[in-house]
């Protein structure tokens, strides 16, 4: 199932709505990272509440996305990772070292609104 | 007619005997129950056996658990007195009831019972053998089985209060809005810490926490196990968005991080509840300032 990509203001939101097969990650790194430039978005939302298993494979492809997108400008932040998920992930060694991961939606976007703010003040 | 016919049937009249000589028996318990059951209650006044209930308490409790009693070796059938067997213990185990006096108590009653046998038949010493021969593994039965009761019972009541001291030992606690505090007290196996992992990683979810105060000041060592799972616990939390600080390491617990190589850049430590909180408060942008100087006039 392809994932929807909507256009938020400056930033881009992907809401995953059920699990996905490898093929739909690599989708939609490949939609993200195009659409970065081509929305000029300054920041990125993976919603992944909607999870309740998230493998290595889709560890390693969010991590990608995220490395991606910085490179092309903007943040990515990851949101609404169930408890018991986290706790899966961590104990797989699965961290999202250097990937901010936040509670949910709305807490992703005062993350992005208190980044792209500092980096405008510099 | 074989010999096995007959074995069969001399083994039949055995036990038709012994079920007739068992009737006979609980005419005789049922026709004395007044004495006996005074022999008996002062026979449990006398091993000073469950003091914890009053005269009249005891009084009724003893005259239903004779007539249960009788009951059993009368019907052979251990249900019914297994059933009241765990309605006594539920009412007695409150009172302090202990479970050498429960096991005293029914063996008192089947020594007085046996008593009144030998009384009744010590004339002809064959019948008197074949009587007890009746008596002796009903009896043993009936006495097994209220003891097993009241100890099953107990250990249900200890599963029980086990399950509510872990339920209770981790509270999950909001000190602000957005600011969680758990302190951990006592003793932490993998059972609890797992569980006390789920409880956080909920309450963070439920409150929407940004900032989370782990106190282990209260905890005294911590096994590899425990530590990898704090570091792991840790990590989580970062996951749903919220940040950990632990506080009160002991000097104890600081080596045992160090020696398995846990990746302490990971985990924010200060070093009391103290420092902790302010820290959090500090994170989530709080300012706390005394009143006392603008509450003064002028």
């Amino acid at each position: 199932m392809e994932v929807v990509i909507l256009k938020q203001g400056p930033y881009l939101i992907a809401t995953i709505q059920s699990a996905l097969a490898d093929a739909d990650i690599v989708q939609l790194r490949d939609a993200l990272v195009q659409q970065v430039g081509t929305h000029r978005a300054r920041g990125v939302i993976i919603d992944v509440t909607a999870l309740d298993v998230i493998d290595s494979f889709a560890t390693s492809t969010l991590r990608d996305i995220a490395h991606m997108v910085r490179l092309r400008g903007a943040k990515t932040v990851i949101v609404g990772i169930q408890p018991d998920v986290a706790f899966a992930m961590v104990r797989m060694g699965l961290g999202l070292e250097g990937i901010t991961t936040t509670l949910d939606l709305e807490e992703g976007l005062a993350y992005l609104d208190r980044e792209t703010k500092i980096t405008a003040n510099q | 007619m074989g010999l096995a016919d007959l074995q069969q049937k001399s083994s039949k009249s055995t036990s038709d005997s012994t079920s007739a000589l068992l009737r006979e028996l609980v005419a005789h318990l049922a026709q004395n129950r007044a004495p006996l059951r005074e022999e008996w209650l002062r026979r449990i006044t006398e091993a000073r056996l469950l003091t914890a209930m009053s005269q009249d308490e005891l009084f009724a409790e003893a005259t239903s658990v004779y007539d249960s009693y009788v009951k059993a070796l009368e019907t052979r059938t251990l249900e019914a007195l297994q059933a009241y067997a765990q309605n006594l213990s539920e009412r007695i185990i409150p009172l302090g009831v202990e479970t050498h006096e429960i096991v005293g108590i029914v063996l008192l009653l089947r020594d007085v019972l046996a008593r009144s046998l030998f009384a009744k038949y010590h004339t002809d010493s064959e019948l008197m053998n074949r009587v007890l021969d009746a008596y002796e593994p009903a009896a043993n039965a009936v006495a097994l089985t209220v003891s097993v009761g009241f100890v099953q019972e107990r250990e249900r009541i200890i599963r029980e209060q086990q399950a509510s001291i872990r339920e209770l030992s981790t509270p999950v606690l909001q000190v602000r809005e957005r600011l969680l505090l758990l302190p951990i007290l006592g003793l932490i196996d993998p059972h609890r810490a797992r569980q006390l992992t789920g409880q956080l990683l909920r309450g963070i979810r439920a409150t929407r926490a940004k900032v989370v105060v782990i106190d282990i000041t209260g905890v005294a060592a911590m096994d590899t196990n425990v530590a990898n799972h704090l570091v792991l616990t840790v990590e989580s939390a970062r996951l749903l968005g919220a940040r950990v600080i632990v506080t009160g390491l002991s000097p104890e617990i600081a080596q045992t991080l160090v020696n398995i190589g846990a990746d302490l850049g990971k985990i924010n430590t200060v070093g009391d509840l103290q420092g902790g909180i302010e820290e959090a408060e500090r994170l989530l942008g709080y300012k706390v300032v005394p009143t006392t100087i603008e509450a003064q006039p002028g």
